[in-house]
């Protein structure tokens, strides 16, 4: 880490055609954004210096989100005002600045501080759902134990999934939301496990309930959208999620 | 929000859909209903090459300076796409507006290398334009072509409307002008192509008839209008610094081939190596002023955010003001922490001190073109590099750190024999004793790396070995034998590493690069047998290109293997890119006798490019 930087994070919604984007081209627009916009980042030394930047989760291609997180290390520091008009300016369509935060020098980077995302997940056309599939789901979700296996870089692993899900509802989707052609049908909210050894994606939830009911959705049928990314202010019994840029 | 051609089932089942989407930053957004002009600019190979292209980017910038004028981008869909569009009947679209193509004024393509022509025909067939000229109707895009390869237009001359010959920057607002001027009246797509026929540079095949003598050449051109012109000369841009450049150019989201901001610092080369055809066709050499690439590199680096920046030329060590460039380049680039690549420089003490400050050493390599293996082959091809500079540069390179050498040569030059084969291996043996002899043991970290690499030549257009024959397929790859065999052989053998071309491939881009109008009908037909990407190793099928020449009644050794007497009359011959048959004959002549020829900087040859009244042939000679 370099000396005397003031570390800065940053969110940012994403949407539209740039969904198609894979999270390490995100990267590196954002690493060419922030020359662009002229962004006093920090540099690490060595013979080809890279910014000092650091995303909080990656999000999977198709996916839409209001809710995606960076860090930066700034060698100094104008106004969060002044960063997210700059960085706005050096956006393209589909990709919206919508925090500047300066942090603590004590907060931990973005990527390790995530504990859970929140998703509102919706069903494109040629998804042929049960009548009954909202009160199934609630059944579903009602279970002590949902009992999978995930599979893992190392292999397969059983676990009790109903550990990971924190939250999960039926939710109609809002009319301007940035799902496209979606507003006012009914979605699932999920509220999930998104840390680094525990992560589970919304797909997984819904093919794990929609496979115990027999179910076969298209294969590009959800349409998922990431709400907000979440750390953990709380203790490990007792969790409390706020945002990674909040207001006390 | 823009709203895209393909479904999200599409995009989410094909590989990098990010190559279909557009809204690049720097791509250009118009409303179609405030322009008068709608160009889709197209290069016929996937969006990571035709990105890549700093021609188009040139052409685009141009293009959407002009108010009434929307350009759009398009490339060849991928192979997954490709399969799609054509079940799913979807029609191929320009990647700004998402609009099909079959609606804009005009395709331009560029023609950058023979392998890519069946891709022509699959971005009109996915189009929905036909394939043929003379099919097509009113409604249809006006079908451009430029690039390189367009010096020889005849094999694909079918499939296009017109053809742009030499550089875009010149007379493209000419053109649009006229078609506007067209459409107002009402006047067909004949007409206009009757009339831009009358613009300099522009060609329009359909407007000429070739016969042929009993032997297969060329008898006459005949043009079939009144008024046209019989031979078209090439375009030229006379003052570079004072011309159309991008400030702005659009930054890919994916990982391209050319990911770095694209200096041009000058066009052209005084150098005159006798298998090059770029070192013809873009005579005279012209440099751009200082101020110029000082502003544009500074510019281009902010509007971009790109983290690279490279010079481009076709020999970088050759610009004047290059010491003054590069010193700019390293300030500015240290500051912002911005890499700088430098292809093509020759190896000497100042182009390694250049390197040893934006390089680092342990990682790179560097890079030689002897092109041949003995000096009187370097003579014949006139090579202007010798042994000794070589030894020297390479002992400068070890003294200084650099343990990697990359060698480049050609097989199947004019008149090279099996000694001229072992000189490749016997150069490469002695940049590996140097490496001994200089870098004392205790100081070496393993062995010298050196990589000799091989491509076989191809005869091409209005090069002075335009009369040659060239290899077949067989004597290609014996005389890649040899020169592993030779290699093998050496002392320091394990040090040097041996990769060559293929030798299927470079048979067929010899029978494209000389073909006349009848290989269109061969380039179709192999279209429709599935042909597609030939340039790809993976997807290039040469069992069927040969069924193909052989169901067409082509003999290929027409095109490759014949020699040519000095008196043929070239399929080509109707272009005039500066340089005259007069002189390419004598370098021919003079190859033959291996006799060296000065370039441009020592000694003007007459070559005919000083009509152009610019760049070096307005400069004092003799050095």
């Amino acid at each position: 880490m370099a000396e005397n930087t003031i570390k800065v994070r940053i969110k940012f919604a994403k949407y539209g055609a740039v969904k198609f984007i894979g999270h390490l081209d995100v990267m590196r627009y954002f690493q060419k954004a922030i020359r662009r916009a002229g962004i006093d980042i920090a540099y690490s030394g060595g013979f080809s210096p890279h910014q000092i930047m650091s995303f909080a989760s990656p999000l999977s291609v198709g996916h839409t989100s209001e809710g995606e997180y960076f860090d930066i290390e700034m060698n100094s520091f104008p106004s969060e005002e002044e960063i997210k008009n700059r960085l706005q300016t050096a956006m393209v369509e589909g990709i919206d600045i919508l925090a500047v935060r300066k942090l603590p020098d004590e907060e931990g980077n973005a990527m390790a501080s995530v504990a859970a995302a929140s998703y509102l997940v919706g069903f494109r056309e040629g998804c042929q759902l049960p009548e009954d599939w909202e009160e199934r789901l609630k059944d579903f979700y009602a279970q002590d134990v949902i009992s999978v296996v995930k599979k893992t870089k190392k292999g397969e692993k059983e676990l009790n999934l109903k550990e990971s899900i924190y939250e999960l509802a039926i939710r109609e989707i809002p009319d301007n939301s940035l799902m496209d052609g979606m507003g006012r049908r009914n979605g699932v909210y999920m509220l999930l496990n998104a840390s680094s050894g525990g992560n589970i994606k919304p797909s997984f939830v819904l093919d794990t309930f929609f496979d115990s009911l027999g179910v076969t959705l298209p294969e590009f049928g959800l349409l998922v959208h990431r709400i907000d990314t979440y750390k953990n202010i709380g203790s490990e019994q007792e969790r409390k999620l706020v945002p990674l840029i909040w207001e006390k | 929000m823009r709203k895209l051609a393909l479904s999200d089932e599409i995009l989410m089942q094909v590989e990098k859909p990010a190559r279909y989407i557009g809204n690049e930053v720097n791509s250009v957004m118009k409303k179609k209903n405030e322009v008068q002009v709608r160009f889709a600019m197209c290069f016929p190979d996937v969006y990571e090459i035709g990105m890549s292209h700093l021609g188009i980017q040139i052409i685009y910038d141009m293009l959407n300076q002009f108010e009434d004028v929307w350009c759009e981008r398009v490339y060849s869909p991928w192979v997954d796409l490709d399969a799609i569009m054509r079940k799913e009947h979807i029609p191929l679209f320009a990647l700004e507006s998402q609009d099909p193509i079959k609606e804009f004024d005009f395709l331009g393509i560029t023609i950058q290398y023979e392998m890519c022509y069946t891709n022509i025909l699959q971005v009109l067939d996915l189009s929905g334009i036909p394939l043929l000229s003379k099919d097509r109707s009113e409604e249809d895009p006006i079908v451009i072509g430029g690039g390189p390869c367009t010096y020889n237009p005849e094999p694909f001359c079918d499939f296009f409307d017109l053809f742009y010959i030499g550089e875009g920057e010149t007379q493209y607002r000419n053109l649009l002008d006229l078609y506007k001027e067209c459409k107002r009246k009402k006047e067909s797509r004949r007409e206009f192509l009757k009339k831009a026929a009358r613009i300099p540079g522009i060609y329009i095949p359909s407007l000429y008839d070739v016969t042929y003598k009993e032997d297969g050449t060329i008898d006459e051109r005949i043009p079939l209008e009144e008024g046209i012109p019989m031979t078209i000369t090439k375009e030229l841009v006379t003052d570079v610094s004072d011309t159309y450049y991008p400030k702005k150019p659009v930054v890919p989201f994916i990982k391209v081939t050319q990911d770095r901001v694209v200096l041009e610092i000058q066009r052209g080369c005084i150098r005159g190596c006798r298998f090059c055809q770029a070192g013809q066709l873009y005579r005279p050499v012209r440099e751009r002023s200082l101020e110029m690439l000082e502003t544009y590199a500074v510019e281009m680096l902010e509007n971009t955010g790109h983290e690279e920046i490279s010079l481009s030329s076709l020999s970088s060590s050759d610009y004047s003001k290059l010491p003054e460039l590069l010193d700019f380049l390293i300030e500015k680039c240290d500051e912002r922490k911005i890499n700088i690549s430098l292809p093509s420089l020759r190896i000497d003490a100042f182009s390694l001190d250049v390197m040893n400050k934006v390089q680092d050493v342990k990682k790179s390599s560097l890079t030689f073109a002897p092109e041949a293996g003995s000096q009187r082959l370097r003579n014949v091809i006139n090579k202007g590099l010798t042994e000794e500079v070589i030894l020297e540069g390479s002992r400068l390179a070890f003294e200084g750190g650099w343990t990697r050498v990359k060698l480049y040569f050609m097989l199947g030059l004019p008149t090279e024999t099996p000694e001229d084969i072992r000189g490749i291996a016997e150069l490469s043996n002695k940049i590996a004793a140097v490496f001994y002899e200089t870098v004392p043991k205790e100081k070496r970290n393993g062995r010298v790396q050196i990589v000799a690499s091989t491509s076989f030549f191809i005869p091409k257009p209005f090069t002075p070995f335009q009369w040659a024959p060239q290899c077949t397929k067989e004597e290609f790859l014996d005389k890649a034998y040899q020169t592993r065999t030779a290699i093998t052989s050496q002392l320091n053998q394990k040090s040097i590493k041996y990769n060559w071309h293929e030798a299927d491939v470079s048979v067929l881009e010899g029978i494209l690069a000389r073909g006349d109008r009848k290989l269109n009908q061969a380039i179709l037909r192999a279209y429709e047998k599935g042909c597609m990407y030939d340039a790809w190793s993976e997807y290039y099928k040469n069992d069927i290109w040969m069924e193909t020449f052989e169901e067409c009644g082509i003999d290929i050794s027409f095109y490759t293997t014949r020699t040519r007497g000095d008196d043929e009359i070239f399929p080509w011959d109707f272009l005039d890119c500066g340089v005259t048959k007069q002189f390419l004959l004598r370098e021919w002549h003079r190859a033959q006798g291996e006799s060296a020829t000065p370039n441009c900087k020592m000694q003007c040859q007459g070559c005919g490019a000083a009509r152009f009244q610019t760049g070096i042939c307005m400069e004092k000679k003799g050095e």
